[in-house]
């Protein structure tokens, strides 16, 4: 049987990976924009889990909106790429070094 | 759920901003239309967005006032609320807003960005503000700080050809993401535990002792964690330099100002309206961060050479001092903290809005050595800008001396004697680098004696009363204080 416990072990190694993929990752911008979806997805594995268990539907409402949001996210987020790509010719983290104090 | 009148009134604010954000938005789209698309055609100010967005924010000042009456009245299920504190903070942000659009109409009118998508944006980051400020739900204080944050990563971007401002957005949005990320991560532990998203109802269930409490904790860490990346406290401060610094100014004034009224009422709502049963596990997480925010903040300040730089990492620095105010977990403390947070946003207007006025087309007045000699140059600016930076520091008889002091008043009062010291010692370090920049407008050799050209008289107005009501405030600190007080009392007496 499939309890609570799994799905938030679930929802904590997808976090985990997540954060690592933002930190670890210096090569691709667009690598970290997925990992940034990853951490958004793990936590909605989280609500809709206590969702279920507490019998409780206001955590999957929560759920549709941190969907929307998403989407405007990264539609932002591609767009400020878009732009920095113009600029730089370059999406390489490591090329993001311009301001540095 | 039925929608009644009552609902309606107590936002009516918010769904005014709304309204025009949306209008500002479509003007733009369609006035245009038609159009060459030319270089001078894209150069030329566009004003109707201005006009719109300071009749906007005036109005909705005029609405909140009217409909402020000390009252708490709930919305929309108990998703809204509407107090004294809403009330007071709404009315900053309208005035921070005001400000920020008066001083950076030249600024953006001389690099050829004074259209509507600076104001639509600004209008719709107010509206996140507001919702921020009235959430009483997680899911009301997460939408609107995405309306505050997406609207906050596109104004940085707004100079697309401008690579340095560009990579400040990327940086900005990533961080921003991963505290939203975390944020999320440790609302839905939050959830998990008490079986509800509403901040008061959680508050209830917390008091009557929970099971877990190691699953209270993990999430408390989390939401912490967001919480100190929204303000920008160490360690998680690492943003803020880059950003203030990679910003067009007009947008550093923005992010710098009103902003700072939302954070602090996201860390009011979830900690004292939500978590307040868990206040000794919060309570040390936010003595460290504060601590560190002070020594990062006050130490890092002093190698900057560039004023927008500096001014970040004294952010840091006050935010940690903020964070001092609301560790206390008393009524007190709250109000220690709302006089400070509304004072600095004052300060913050002003230096930043003196930044805008001396830059010009194609010079940024963002070096420390920009200022050698202001006095002169410009004599009344460069006594504005001691005045600023000596409140910045906490000299008395200006306001900065006041917020600190009432900080420090209220931790005394906590018991914290250890950490009032600490804030102390780290005042004392950073008063040094402000004192550096007055040096500077006073006592150094000016590169040239050119005089600073005229600039709008509203801007160089409204400039001079910022000034002077942080004179104003230090002399006679009693009202706004009583009414920072009040406004905690009647919200969590």
């Amino acid at each position: 049987m499939i309890g609570l416990n799994h799905y938030l072990v679930l929802g904590s190694v997808l976090f985990a990976l997540s954060v690592l993929g933002i930190f670890l990752n210096r090569k691709n911008l667009i690598v970290l924009l997925m990992a940034i979806e990853l951490m958004l997805l793990a936590v909605n594995i989280n609500f809709i889990a206590f969702s279920h268990f507490l019998n409780d539907t206001a955590g999957q409402i929560f759920v549709f909106f941190i969907l929307t949001v998403a989407a405007a996210e990264s539609a932002i987020g591609l767009a400020i790429l878009v732009v920095l790509f113009r600029v730089r010719r370059s999406i390489n983290v490591d090329d993001l070094d311009s301001l540095k104090g | 759920m039925i929608l009644s009148m009552p609902d309606l009134l107590s936002a009516a604010p918010e769904m005014l901003v709304l309204v025009m954000a949306c209008v500002v938005l479509m003007f733009e789209a369609y006035a245009v239309r038609g159009q060459a698309d030319t270089a001078a055609a894209v150069a030329r100010p566009r004003v109707a967005g201005y006009v719109l967005t300071l009749a906007t924010l005036l109005a909705a000042a005029g609405l909140t006032a009217f409909t402020a009456s000390g009252v708490t009245a709930t919305a929309f299920s108990g998703m809204f609320v509407d107090d004294a504190l809403a009330d007071l903070l709404k009315l900053m942000t309208y005035f921070a807003g005001i400000a920020a659009a008066i001083y950076s109409r030249q600024y953006l009118a001389d690099r050829a960005l004074m259209r509507g998508e600076y104001f639509a944006l600004l209008l719709f980051a107010v509206l996140g503000m507001m919702v921020m400020i009235s959430a009483s739900h997680l899911l009301t204080l997460y939408l609107g700080l995405e309306l505050l944050s997406l609207a906050l990563y596109a104004m940085v971007a707004l100079r697309r050809d401008d690579a340095v401002a560009v990579e400040a957005a990327m940086k900005y949005f990533v961080l921003g993401a991963l505290a939203s990320g975390l944020l999320l991560y440790g609302m839905s532990m939050l959830y998990g535990l008490t079986g509800t998203l509403e901040l008061g109802k959680m508050a209830a269930i917390l008091a009557g002792g929970v099971d877990e409490p190691v699953v209270l904790a993990f999430g408390l860490v989390f939401v912490v964690a967001g919480l100190g990346f929204k303000l920008g406290a160490a360690p998680f401060h690492m943003w803020v330099p880059d950003i203030y610094h990679g910003a067009p100014t007009a947008v550093t004034l923005f992010i710098g100002s009103a902003p700072k009224l939302a954070a602090f009422a996201f860390v009011i709502r979830l900690l004292a309206d939500g978590l307040q049963p868990a206040h000794g596990d919060w309570q040390q997480m936010l003595a460290v961060m504060a601590v560190l925010s002070l020594a990062v903040g006050n130490l890092a300040a002093i190698m900057q050479t560039n004023i927008k730089r500096m001014l970040a990492y004294s952010t840091i620095a006050h935010m940690g001092f903020l964070l001092l105010g609301v560790m206390t977990g008393e009524v007190n403390g709250y109000s220690a903290a709302l006089f400070y947070v509304v004072t600095y946003v004052i300060m913050s207007l002003g230096a930043f809005g003196l930044i805008l006025h001396l830059a010009r087309a194609g010079f940024e007045a963002d070096a420390l050595d920009d200022y050698k000699g202001l006095n002169r140059r410009a004599p009344w600016l460069a006594a504005l800008m001691a005045i600023l930076m000596l409140s910045m520091a906490g000299l008395p008889p200006f306001v900065g001396f006041y917020a600190k002091l009432t900080v420090l008043q209220a931790l005394v009062g906590a018991g914290w004697i250890w950490l009032a010291v600490v804030a102390v010692l780290f005042s004392l370090v950073g008063a040094y680098y402000y004192l550096r920049v007055v040096k500077r407008l006073y006592f150094d050799t000016p590169h040239s004696l050119e005089p600073v050209t005229a600039t709008p008289g509203d801007a160089r107005m409204l400039l001079s009363v910022n000034g002077l009501a942080v004179l104003a405030l230090g002399l006679l600190p009693q009202p706004l204080l009583s009414l920072c007080l009040q406004a905690m009392r009647l919200t969590y007496g």
